[in-house]
C-alpha cells in the first residue's frame, strides 16, 4: 500500500485574516483506513481526533502609548472583529502573553487588564485560553494575571489535541522553573508518544536571540520533555514577528503582536520597534498569513501545520498496532 | 672553651635565624608578586534602565572581576559567551570573575524583568586580542 503524505493527517491550512492567525486541525488519514486509525487514536490519546479550528493572537500590549503605535487597542480590537466574523468561528482562541503593558501603578495596571478583558470578551469563541507575558507578570510574579485568569500554567485536551500553556515569565528571569517542570513532567506521562500536543507560552522555548532576551534558559530542559513525543507544536509571542525553527520534531512558531513589530535580528543590530506607518497602521501586525485550502505537497513559507507525521498511512497503522501506549 | 662554645651557638644561631628570614622572605615576595598580578577589577552599576559604564573593553585571556550592583531593583546580568548569568539583588555588590576565551562583540543584558524600560537594559562588552 502507498503511503500517504506524512503531513496530510493532521494538518492546519486556514484564511488569510490579514491580522490575527487561523488555525485548522483536519484529521484527513487515508481513504479505507479512517476509521481504523481514528478508533486506535481514541484507544491511544483516550479521545478521537476531529476537525476543529483555533486562532493564536499575542502581545496586544493593553495601555501602551507611543510612537510605534499611536493606535493603542485599535490592532486588537480589528483582530477581534475578524476572529468574529470568521465563516467557520474558531474553537478556541489562544493568547501568548503581553496582554497588558506593564505600570509601575498597579491599579493602573489592573485597569489595563480589565480593559484587555473587555476587548477579549468580545469574542464569541467559546474557548479563550492565555499564558502571561513579562509585562503582565514580571513586576508582581504573576498576582495579577492569577487574579484574573487563574493558574499561569495549566493543560487541557480539546477534541483530542493536548494543549499546555506554559509560563517562562512569573519567575521576572527567562525561565519556567523546576516546578513547572516537574508539573509538565507529570502532565505529560499520561499521554502516548503519539498524542498530539500543542504547547502555547510567550518567549521562545529556544536560543533565538539571547542578547535580546528572545530565549528560555531552560528552555532545554522543556525541550528534552517534549522530545519524547512525536507530534508537538509550540506556539510563542514575545518578539512581535513571525519565525519558525524546528528542535528535533519539535516545530516552534512565533506570532506576530497586535501592538507593534520588532525587527529581523538577522539584519538589525538593534531591537528598536519598526516605525509606525500612518499608511498602513497595521504592517507587520497580527500573526501570519496563512493560505486556504492547499493541495497535499511541500509547504510555503506562509503554512503551518499541526503534524502527526508518524500516524499517517500504513506507516502509522503499524505504529499504532505495533506501540499503542507508551512505555 | 665554653665562651667560645657559646660564641660560636650564638653565631650559629644567627645565622640560621637570618637564613630562615631570607627563606621567608622568597616567598613573601612570592606572594606580593602574586597580588601583584590580581585580576583587574571593573566597577559596573546596575540600574533602572542602564549599565554605568555601558561599554567596556577587555582582553581575550586577560583574568578580571566585574564588581556590580545594583542601586535599586532587583536586576539580572546575562551574557552567555561569557558564561556570566547573575542576580544583583538591590543594594547588593556581586563580584563575577570572568577570563574571556573568545574574542568579539558582545551585549549583556539585564534578564531579569525590572520595569517598563527593562528591554532597553544592556550594555556592551567588547573582548580584544
Amino acid at each position: 500500500m502507498k503511503n500517504t503524505d506524512r503531513r496530510s493527517f493532521l494538518k492546519i491550512a486556514g484564511a488569510s485574516l490579514g491580522i490575527g492567525a487561523l488555525y485548522h486541525v483536519l484529521p484527513t488519514p487515508a481513504p479505507g483506513l479512517a476509521a481504523q486509525m481514528l478508533d486506535h487514536m481514541k484507544h491511544a490519546n483516550g479521545e478521537r481526533p476531529s476537525p476543529f479550528s483555533f486562532v493564536q493572537l499575542s502581545d496586544a500590549h493593553v495601555g501602551f502609548h507611543g510612537p510605534p503605535d499611536p493606535l493603542g487597542t485599535r490592532a486588537f480590537e480589528r483582530a477581534v472583529e475578524m476572529v468574529n466574523a470568521l465563516p467557520q468561528p474558531p474553537d478556541l482562541v489562544l493568547f501568548t502573553g503581553d496582554l497588558t503593558h506593564d505600570s509601575e501603578d498597579k491599579d493602573v495596571h489592573a485597569r489595563r487588564m480589565a480593559q484587555f478583558r473587555e476587548i477579549a470578551g468580545r469574542l464569541k469563541a467559546p474557548l479563550v485560553k492565555c499564558v502571561p507575558g513579562e509585562h503582565d507578570a514580571g513586576l508582581d510574579g504573576g498576582l495579577l494575571f492569577r487574579e484574573n485568569f487563574g493558574e499561569s500554567h495549566y493543560s487541557f485536551d480539546h477534541r483530542g489535541v493536548h494543549f499546555v500553556a506554559l509560563d517562562n515569565v512569573s519567575r521576572a528571569k527567562p525561565e519556567v522553573g523546576p516546578e513547572q517542570l516537574a508539573w509538565l513532567k507529570r502532565d505529560l506521562a499520561r499521554f502516548p508518544r503519539t498524542a498530539p500536543i500543542v504547547v502555547f507560552t510567550h518567549r521562545p522555548l529556544f536560543d533565538l536571540k539571547p542578547e535580546w532576551e528572545w530565549f528560555t534558559s531552560d528552555g532545554d530542559d522543556v525541550m528534552n520533555l517534549l522530545s519524547a513525543y512525536d507530534n508537538v507544536t509550540v506556539l510563542y509571542g514575545h518578539i512581535h514577528r513571525d519565525h519558525e525553527h524546528q528542535v528535533g520534531q519539535v516545530r516552534n512558531y512565533g506570532a506576530r503582536s497586535l501592538i507593534f513589530a520588532f525587527p529581523d535580528p538577522a539584519v538589525s543590530p538593534d531591537k528598536k520597534p519598526l516605525k509606525f506607518d500612518p499608511a498602513k497602521p497595521f504592517r507587520e501586525l497580527g500573526i501570519r498569513e496563512v493560505q486556504a485550502g492547499r493541495k497535499p505537497g511541500p509547504l510555503g513559507i506562509h503554512d503551518v501545520e499541526l503534524t502527526l507525521r508518524e500516524m499517517s498511512g500504513l506507516n502509522g497503522i503499524q505504529q499504532l498496532l505495533k506501540d499503542p501506549f507508551r512505555s | 672553651m665554653k665562651r667560645q662554645i657559646a660564641v660560636l651557638t650564638l653565631v650559629g644561631i644567627t645565622a640560621l635565624l637570618v637564613w630562615a628570614q631570607s627563606s621567608v622572605e622568597t616567598p613573601v615576595r612570592a606572594s606580593q608578586s602574586t597580588v601583584m598580578a590580581a585580576p583587574r577589577v571593573i566597577k559596573i552599576t546596575a540600574k533602572r534602565f542602564e549599565f554605568v559604564p555601558n561599554q567596556l573593553t577587555l582582553k581575550k585571556g586577560e583574568p578580571v572581576v566585574l564588581q556590580v550592583t545594583s542601586e535599586d531593583v532587583t536586576h539580572g546580568f546575562f551574557l552567555r559567551p561569557l558564561k556570566i548569568d547573575d542576580v544583583l539583588k538591590p543594594g547588593q555588590t556581586r563580584d563575577i570573575p570572568v577570563t574571556p576565551q573568545v574574542a568579539g562583540k558582545f551585549t549583556a543584558i539585564c534578564d531579569h524583568f525590572c520595569g517598563v524600560n527593562h528591554g532597553a537594559m544592556h550594555m556592551t562588552i567588547e573582548v580584544v586580542e
